[in-house]
């Protein structure tokens, strides 16, 4: 098959190499590659996030990247966030809220909550709509998401 | 009401979901997540085309590419399987294929499938397949579609007309000969979806030498019909396994989505390797057999001057796109609770159902009655304005009232209980309703256009399998829809729960079932472990669908609970020289009621149960403690043959309230929520916090509804919403503040007085959103009959309501 070009990636502190189609999407290699199944795939059109990973710390939508844009990059995936067993204080904050139902948006979100909270460690109502109005869920309404992140604000950092 | 409850331990706490934990940390076990050794990957060619004829279909180039598996069309499908599961009216005259097959009828449907080593492999032979077509005239307005000489969809069936019929439930004709006045109104809900994240998808495996067929799928709840799956596939029910996988949302559109499923199996049956097939996010769009009621409505409501609600005029059309598989279903859930929450003597119900060049009707919460209660809240809201009364109080004339439960409305249908000013008045206090108008007041003088909407509506729950036949004369059709649940304690005193549906959708069957175990055991929740058993050795089973799980699988697990016990308790008594009826469960103990020291725990019966037979009371017969149960329909009766009573089939009904205050600008047509209140009433609450999570999610898929969210055919039959840039779900941005309080009416007829409210935000939202965008621009007249409502269509009703004003002052 066509052109293939060796990369490097680390994810979540492990370092990978790979060769990979030029068109293969990182979405796809992060999931069916190398096995981060947390990466979700809802739109395939760069709308909804669920497919949303930190690369060199800031959030990308996976399904719009190829795998050889991450060349040499840093990515964290939801599967990066608890640590030696035990949830992140923004997972935490996310069951205790419940702020999850299907929990297909779940991963996007937190990652996407992770980055808010790196910027703005204590942000405002309204400033964690607006920051994550990129992110669809289809099922909370949103609500106990931003309480969560609120929460996970005033414990966190 | 408190007063009276019985001391519950478990059921009524917000404890923390049970199946969260997996969720947080990306190991939800999404089909999409499988992979078997050798499993190969499916794609669908889509039609380009709303109607036109198939020619020819070339797969040489597609099945020449390397690592192409095999390229499948029409004409091999009508020899690899039997057409697809259809209970629609005369099935035979609008025959269903898992792919096309002649003619394509929407543009989207499938006419060929690859199967290739990857998916981007099977993609591109997608591209390489070369299908020629002979248009035929697209048929798109259902209006148009009903005349004589309009193009088929179906040949067969001679009409795009596949059902009409006018029901009459009660002395219409009288009540509306004395009404004092008589509202009329026409009104459009446009179709919508449900579009949950992950689409539906499935993974099959074909053993040839044993003829098992095992498919791990999202999307199918209705274990006790999978013969009918098996059928499509040519293969014996006894040798079809479905694997429920959980589903990153439904909404009620992966309750009996079979077209991926069969799919997948087809295709793994005739490569002999595993195949995945999971739909892309246009496959969803485009051809989930899932879109949305799509109703056109002329309605006329009577009523006397004093406000009081006399009868009801229906004559509703329904497009229901090229296909018709679960029949007019979605309109006997309207018939369920078509008078509301309102003491409305009589009803007319004219339904025309219409087939076009558009993708099927399915599910989408509410499954038709939340369009009915759109409709009803809307008239009274007419009929309110024409007597110029307020809308609460127009409600509260109207209303069942509590001693009047159970109450038979006139088609038929019964409410259990309800209190619905109890309801009212917890919306108007905590929406501080007089302070609301006070300040629309203030800001009409600031000339602001502030709008307050009210509503009170039904949210039915647990549907009966009568609401899918009794549009016919046939005598009878289906009445069973039980779910199913094995408990089991092993030798080591742990608890496991079997689920026997597709039951994970997002809402929490594992919190709910932990809760009512640890209520039943007296044991904590955290220690019971949930599993889903699969079809080859299940339990029959309906899975979610018409807020009936919460219910249904409580029945199911208290049931089987109870023979556990039962048991167990023989054994305890054995050992503790106690009469069983005084043995009690607490804190993983059985004891003796009055006298706790007298104790054993449930792990030491457990062990005697499964390891010393010899020492069990004689009447044990059996080792071992596990025990099956079904449980069906608590309460449902057959319709009268001749159809003047369709008999009780949505009997738990639950009730809200929702207040809303809006701004309108409106010189651009944009708005702002000021106010968000929901007050219901689902009976018993099992876990509070889940409840209003399933609240505000349901009312953001209502505000979709009402003002951003439609599936969108030209002219010419094409989809003009096919990516997330045209169909426009709500985001944090436009989802409300919604502040939520609760009434606690139990049903008499079900577990622990639980009524079903998964669906109860969609059914009540775009009501309630219509009726503040109204009252906002009432100072123009303007009249919402119509969702979504866009800003541009509020700027051209502002417009023509003030030309319609000019004309009539003659300016």
């Amino acid at each position: 098959m066509a052109d293939r070009h060796h990369i490097t990636v680390t994810v979540n502190g492990t370092p990978y190499e790979a060769t990979v189609e030029s068109r293969l999407l990182l979405a796809d290699f992060l999931r069916d590659h190398l096995g981060y199944v947390g990466v979700h795939v809802g739109c395939e059109h760069g709308v909804c996030g669920a497919c949303t990973v930190l690369l060199d710390g800031q959030t990308v939508r996976s399904c719009l990247l190829f795998a050889v844009q991450a060349d040499g990059c840093q990515i964290m995936t939801v599967e990066g966030l608890a640590q030696d067993g035990n949830l992140h204080p923004l997972q935490e904050a996310f069951r205790e809220k419940q702020a999850i139902q299907c929990g297909f948006c779940t991963p996007g979100m937190l990652l996407r909550a992770y980055e808010l909270l790196q910027q703005n460690p204590h942000p405002t109502r309204d400033e964690i709509r607006e920051a994550i109005a990129g992110n669809l869920c289809r099922c909370t309404g949103y609500q106990f998401i931003v309480e969560a992140i609120q929460a996970a604000a005033e414990r966190w950092l | 009401m408190t007063a009276q409850a019985p001391a519950r331990k478990w059921i009524g706490q917000s404890i923390p979901r049970v199946e969260d934990p997996r969720l947080l940390v990306g190991r939800g076990g999404y089909v999409t997540d499988l992979a078997l050794p050798g499993m190969v990957h499916a794609a669908v060619l889509r039609s380009p085309l709303a109607h036109a004829r198939i020619i020819s279909i070339d797969t040489s180039r597609a099945k020449a590419l390397p690592g192409v598996l095999a390229v499948v069309t029409g004409k091999d499908v009508t020899a690899l399987t039997n057409p697809m599961p259809d209970f629609g009216p005369d099935p035979s005259k609008h025959t269903w294929w898992v792919l096309a097959v002649d003619k394509v009828r929407y543009v989207g449907e499938p006419v060929a499938a690859v199967v290739a080593t990857d998916r981007y492999i099977a993609e591109d032979a997608c591209e390489l397949i070369d299908v020629q077509y002979e248009p035929l005239p697209p048929v798109v307005d259902p209006i148009a579609a009903m005349q004589p000489g309009a193009p088929l969809v179906h040949d067969a069936l001679g009409s795009n007309v596949v059902y009409h019929r006018v029901f009459t439930f009660g002395d219409v004709e009288r009540d509306f000969a004395e009404a004092d006045i008589v509202v009329r109104d026409q009104l459009r809900w446009h179709r919508s979806g449900a579009q949950p994240l992950e689409t539906v998808g499935a993974v099959a495996q074909y053993n040839p030498a044993t003829g098992m067929m095992t498919i791990y799928c999202n999307s199918v709840t209705f274990t006790f019909l999978l013969f009918l799956v098996a059928n499509t596939l040519k293969i014996p029910s006894n040798k079809l396994d479905m694997v429920p996988c959980p589903a990153g949302g439904s909404f009620g559109s992966k309750f009996w989505a079979v077209r991926v499923p069969i799919l997948a199996g087809m295709l793994a049956k005739l490569t002999g390797r595993p195949v995945k097939f999971v739909e892309d996010r246009l496959d969803n769009i485009m051809t989930s057999d899932h879109h949305g009621s799509d109703r056109i409505y002329e309605v006329e409501m009577a009523a006397m001057r004093d406000g009081t609600l006399r009868s009801l005029r229906i004559n509703v059309i329904d497009d229901y796109g090229a296909y018709i598989q679960f029949g007019v279903g979605t309109h006997g859930n309207s018939l369920a609770q078509v008078v509301g929450p309102y003491k409305i003597q009589s009803v007319q119900y004219e339904l025309t159902a219409v087939l076009t060049n558009k993708c099927q009707q399915g599910a989408y919460r509410g499954f038709g009655s939340e369009v009915t209660n759109w409709v009803v809240e809307r008239m009274v809201d007419l009929v309110a304005r024409e007597l110029r009364m307020d809308p609460a109080e127009i409600r509260r004339k109207n209303f069942i009232q509590p001693h009047e439960f159970p109450y038979t409305i006139p088609t038929g249908n019964m409410y259990d209980s309800g209190n619905y000013a109890g309801v009212l008045d917890k919306a108007l206090a905590l929406a501080d309703y007089d302070g609301l108008r006070a300040m629309q007041r203030k800001a009409r003088e600031e000339g602001r256009y502030v709008g307050i909407g009210l509503i009170t509506a039904q949210e039915r729950s647990v549907f009966s399998a009568t609401e899918f036949w009794f549009w016919f004369d046939q005598p009878t059709g289906i009445t069973s829809s039980p779910e199913s649940a094995t408990v089991r304690v092993d030798p080591a005193g742990n608890i496991t729960v079997t689920l026997y549906s597709q039951a994970f959708w997002g809402q929490s069957p594992e919190t709910v079932v932990a809760q009512v175990v640890a209520e039943e055991f007296g044991v904590d929740p955290s220690q019971v472990s949930v599993i889903y058993g699969s079809s080859a050795r299940g339990l029959p089973a309906t899975g979610p669908g018409g807020s009936r799980f919460t219910i249904m699988v409580t029945g199911a697990v208290r049931g089987a609970a109870q023979r556990v016990k039962d048991k167990m308790r023989k054994i305890a008594s054995h050992q503790l020289e106690a009469a069983p009826e005084d043995l009690e469960f607490v804190d993983g103990m059985i004891r003796v009621r009055g006298a706790p020291e007298k104790a054993v725990s449930l792990q030491d019966v457990a062990t005697l149960a499964y390891l010393f037979k010899l020492d069990l009371p004689p009447d044990i017969e059996e080792s071992g403690l596990q025990a099956d149960y079904t449980f069906d329909h608590p309460y449902t009766t057959k319709p009268s043959p001749d159809r003047k009573s369709l008999g009780v089939f949505y009997p738990f009904v639950g009730h809200a309230c929702h207040i809303a205050a809006i701004e309108v600008d409106v010189e651009t047509g944009q708005h702002r929520f000021l106010k968000y209140v929901a007050v219901h009433d689902a009976g018993t609450v099992v876990n509070p916090r889940s409840l209003d999570g399933q609240i505000i999610g349901g009312v953001a898929q209502g505000l979709g509804t009402a003002m951003y969210e439609q599936y969108v055919y030209g002219p010419d039959g094409q989809l003009l919403t096919g990516s997330y840039a045209d169909y426009l779900i709500p985001t944090a941005m436009e989802v409300p503040w919604v502040e939520i309080d609760h009434q606690e009416t139990p049903s008499p007829f079900t577990p622990y007085g639980i009524k079903g409210a998964g669906e109860g935000g969609r059914m009540m939202t775009p009501a309630v959103v219509c009726a503040a965008l109204e009252d906002a621009l009432a100072p123009f007249g303007v009249r919402i009959n119509e969702v979504p409502v866009t800003p541009e269509k509020l700027l051209r009703w502002i417009d023509e309501a003030q030309a319609r004003r000019q004309a009539r002052t003659g300016d």
